[in-house]
């Protein structure tokens, strides 16, 4: 075991590191107070991220299992950044909260999860990521412990979750007895396109579908979204489903790219019904975290069409949509858990009047659904500019079509939420909310994020220059 | 040396000092201040530019520059002004000052109103300098939110129906204006499969008929929906008539007109064969549109709906002169641009004072204004005047143009599309004169009206100095024809190259 060993399993390692010092600090029991607690944490996540952009390399290790490279070092990064950022935001929530190392040490554990997934190279180690990522999530999923709502949601999400990596091992085991491997490498020249090999395909495809909670395996999002407390909603449309995408693209995409029309012809079904679906729903929502869980479904449809390019361009957009969509998404998850802490209202009519008490809150929530409707000075009318084009570096221009008419429709739902806040009267407004310095600092970051990462076309040259 | 990035830079400065404002008096300063420089930016622009043209620089776009954006897409921030955009730019100048000393008594959040206003100026100049499509649609997009929000915060009437029917509309517009984009990115080829958005190069490529048949109705009908193309012009008596009187000057004199450039400087010169082809279809559009505009203008109680949808009926000659395709057409629909640009906004600007007085719009309920309101009174009789042709202001003279470009279409097609829309003019004469004779001549039908009080000093500042622009297109309008003169025939050129 050499030092290649501690450099390319940095993420992993560091992230392992983290979770043991917070299970000896609460083992040893000497911080009574959350505020230290979060401080910690908030370091401590914050080293994680440094970590990211130091000693980047490629290479592979345990006979190929484990692999890596800039690519997928830079996708954990803004997985790394996400969780900061939840983090940062999570502060007025935890703060009177009884398990505050737990539920970071749980959170921490599903991004391990990830981490592994993002860098297998063999099913098996993939498949170890996945249920490390999901399990835990249950659990979070139900950390607002007295909600009924919360278990409803923790138990909803268990079982799906349970049921939906059934499918995908199913779909694994049929792709093991055709080819009688399991590493990616190898059976990348072993699909030939039979219709056992076709049957593995759409199994496993449907288990990522449910995971990606595109159409029609979206059902369980919503309620999810809307028992979860506000910072495991976030993570779970931010990071759990940038992470499946960042699979995609460094691990499945090529494999799968070996079926050609197949693949191209699930995937363009998948992004039409996803799209429309996601924002037909939406328009109905009252509840703000069941609205952005539409929303956010609807978006990954967007994610799609920039996987279905298959291209270079298609990669380079799809992080670069993610790493905008992290921002523009957690901002808006920053007000609203704001809200939801110190108002405990989650309904888009009790925004009603918003902009009367909270100038600063009300800017920020709306800049970020502009970002996520993609309107233009917001990063996110970059990101969804080039997702649009890469769907039509393919030339399919139905789905091109498709696809960028229902902005039109996910324009109406976005501007239903900002006409509540800045001009639907109402005679009691949610009052003046101050939170703490932690979840300023998280939207700060969100905003430079929404604000620079479009205009600073260097993200996107990097990004691209690492993609293939 | 120009720079046209400063025509940008300085709305977006302007809007960032009205963000750190705290008084609201302040904020109406700063806005103005800036907006004043702005003119004086254009209007050096302007000067400058007829100097390079007089010192015999004929590159087609004069202060180029050109700085790659996003590498790997072939994205540039690439910018050039020629003739047309030149007079584009003085519009969005003078409506933007005339809107900001309009707007002198928003006292509810003024400095979120001033932001936004100033905003949208932002789009309008980075829509009319661009050369790239890319950067193009970007500038277009930004204009379009601060609408919905101007007239659903600041507005009036069914506000939040008609802000929610903008903002689609036009985002439906712009969505289409981005199929066609991307369809005509993928459709260039300058080397090793790169593609490109730069405007220039893609007119001297030539892109085949099939594809150009596919791409120029979603381009035309996407800029069409800005500019009231029939039928997708629902949005504007709406949208006109629930907006603030600032937003309905900036949404008539420079919104719609970004539209009618876009419809001629990327569908027609981009795709000229295709243009052609569908020219049939454009004139009988527009003049259904004209005809159809008059004729509900004449049906209206309301003077903002009436002006709405006189809007309608004038834009109309904008894509008459555009599909007429014929070089005085062309010349006659920018000068059209410009024209009803600054002349709708000071229509849009008298109702809003007159509105603010009376708090009324209905005409029957108004009369004798030009007793009470002498000042006011006038500039809405001038506007009218301008709106109807008198001879000597500046729609005469547009319109004019128009029809003597279409006249040069010989075939009996296109001589009826001409002939009705030469006809509406009467309707339009009918709508004006009855409204102005009713609300402004006439009895004083009001008690109240009595101690009305008129125009403030802003306000006069604002409609003198687009009554001096519509005046000085009347009087003199060769100087703005000799502007426009040769880059409408390089557009001409390229349709005629195919045509031949």
């Amino acid at each position: 075991m050499s030092t290649d060993f501690f450099i390319l399993m940095k993420s992993e390692l560091s992230l392992t590191l983290i979770i043991f010092i917070l299970l000896i600090l609460k083992v040893w029991d000497g911080i009574k107070d959350n505020t230290t607690w979060l401080h910690i944490v908030n370091f401590l996540l914050l080293l994680n991220f440094a970590l990211g952009f130091i000693l980047n390399s490629d290479g592979m290790l345990f006979n190929g299992m484990f692999h890596t490279n800039n690519i997928i070092f830079l996708e954990k990064s803004i997985l790394n950044l996400g969780t900061l950022i939840i983090s940062l935001q999570a502060f007025d929530w935890l703060k009177t909260h009884k398990h505050v190392p737990e539920f970071f040490i749980l959170l921490l554990t599903t991004l391990l999860g990830m981490f592994f997934m993002i860098s297998s190279g063999n099913f098996l180690m993939f498949y170890l990521g996945l249920e490390l990522a999901s399990i835990p999530l249950a659990a979070l999923a139900n950390f607002d412990l007295e909600k009924i709502k919360s278990s409803e949601a923790a138990v909803k999400m268990i079982l799906l979750s349970a049921f939906s990596s059934c499918i995908m091992l199913f779909g694994i085991s049929l792709l093991y007895g055709s080819t009688g491997t399991l590493n990616f490498a190898d059976l990348s020249s072993q699909i030939a396109n039979g219709n056992l090999q076709i049957l593995s395909l759409i199994f496993v495809f449907v288990g990522f579908a449910f995971k990606l909670s595109s159409v029609p395996f979206h059902l369980w999002t919503a309620d999810v979204y809307e028992g979860s407390p506000v910072s495991v909603t976030s993570y779970l449309s931010v990071i759990s489903k940038a992470a499946i995408v960042f699979v995609f693209i460094s691990v499945l995409g090529p494999l799968f790219l070996n079926f050609k029309g197949m693949w191209y012809n699930m995937l363009f079904l998948s992004i039409i019904l996803t799209i429309t679906v996601g924002n037909l729903f939406a328009i109905r929502q009252d509840n703000i975290k069941r609205f952005l869980a539409f929303s956010s479904i609807a978006q990954a449809g967007y994610i799609l069409l920039g996987l279905s390019a298959g291209n270079q361009m298609g990669s380079t957009a799809t992080i670069y949509f993610l790493l905008v969509y992290v921002f523009s998404n957690l901002g808006a998850f920053g007000v609203i858990g704001i809200v939801s802490a110190y108002a405990q209202k989650e309904n888009i009519s009790d925004y009603k009047g918003f902009y009367k008490n909270n100038k600063m809150l009300s800017w920020i929530l709306t800049i970020s659904l502009f970002s996520l409707a993609g309107i233009p000075p917001t990063a996110g009318f970059f990101g969804k500019m080039f997702l649009v084009t890469a769907g039509a570096s393919h030339g399919n221009n139905i789905l091109v079509i498709i696809a960028s008419l229902n902005m039109v429709v996910s324009l109406y739902y976005y501007l239903r939420v900002v006409k509540a806040i800045f001009v639907d009267p109402n005679d009691a407004p949610i009052a003046k909310l101050d939170s703490s310095f932690s979840s300023k600092l998280g939207l700060l970051i969100c905003m430079a994020g929404v604000v620079l990462t479009g205009f600073a076309s260097c993200i996107y040259d990097y990004i691209n220059s690492l993609t293939f | 040396m120009t720079n046209l990035t400063l025509l940008i830079i300085v709305p977006l400065l302007t809007a960032i000092a009205v963000l750190s404002c705290s008084k609201s008096a302040q904020v109406k300063w700063v806005s103005f201040i800036g907006s004043i420089i702005q003119l004086v930016l254009a209007s050096a622009t302007l000067a400058a530019y007829i100097s390079e043209r007089a010192f015999g620089n004929s590159a087609q776009m004069l202060f180029q520059q050109r700085y790659s954006w996003f590498k790997a897409l072939n994205i540039e921030y690439f910018i050039g002004i020629d003739g047309i955009s030149i007079v584009m730019i003085m519009l969005t100048a003078c409506v933007v000052v005339a809107g900001i000393l309009i707007s002198w008594r928003v006292e509810t959040l003024t400095k979120e109103f001033f932001f936004l206003l100033l905003l949208l100026s932002v789009g309008a100049y980075g829509f009319f300098i661009s050369l790239d499509l890319f950067t193009m649609f970007f500038f277009l997009e930004i204009a379009v939110i601060p609408k919905f929000l101007l007239i659903a915060i600041w507005g009036s009437g069914k506000k939040e129906y008609s802000a929610m029917k903008l903002a689609l509309m036009l985002m439906g517009g712009s969505v289409f204006v981005l199929i066609g984009l991307l369809g005509t990115y993928f459709s260039t080829d300058v080397g090793n499969g790169v593609h490109t958005w730069d405007l220039i190069q893609i007119s001297h490529l030539h892109i085949p008929l099939q594809t150009q048949m596919y791409i120029f109705p979603f381009l035309f009908v996407g800029f069409g929906v800005f500019t009231a193309l029939f039928p997708f012009h629902t949005w504007v008596p709406d949208g006109h008539s629930s907006a603030p009187t600032a937003a309905s000057m900036f949404l008539a004199g420079i919104s719609m007109k970004l539209g009618g450039y876009g419809a001629l400087r990327v569908a027609m010169y981009l795709m000229p064969e295709a243009a052609k082809e569908y020219s049939w279809l454009i004139v009988l559009l527009a003049t259904i549109a004209i005809i159809y505009g008059a004729f509900a203008t004449l049906m209206q109680k309301d003077l903002k709906y009436m002006n709405a949808y006189s809007s309608v009926s004038h834009c109309g000659f904008i894509l008459l002169g555009i599909g007429m395709l014929t070089k005085t057409a062309i010349i006659g629909a920018v000068m059209q641009m410009v024209s009803h640009g600054v002349m709708t906004a000071l229509f849009f600007g008298a109702i809003g004072m007159i509105y603010e007085r009376t708090h009324t719009r209905q005409i029957n309920e108004l009369g004798g204004l030009l007793k009470t309101l002498p000042f006011i009174g006038t500039v809405y009789i001038i506007t009218g005047l301008c709106s109807l042709g008198l001879p000597g202001l500046s729609g005469f003279v547009a319109e004019m143009t128009v029809f003597v470009g279409s006249w040069e279409r010989p075939d009996a097609f296109h001589r009826i599309a001409t002939i009705l829309a030469a006809a509406s003019i009467v309707v339009t004469a009918v709508y004006i004169l009855r409204a102005a004779g009713k609300a402004v001549m006439g009895p004083i039908v009001n008690e109240h009206y009595h101690h009305l009080k008129d125009a403030t000093w802003n306000e006069k500042i604002a409609s003198v100095l687009l009554i001096v622009a519509i005046l000085a297109i009347g009087i003199a309008p060769f100087w703005l024809y000799n502007l426009i003169a040769p880059d409408a025939q390089i557009i001409m050129d390229n349709i005629a190259g195919v045509v031949k």
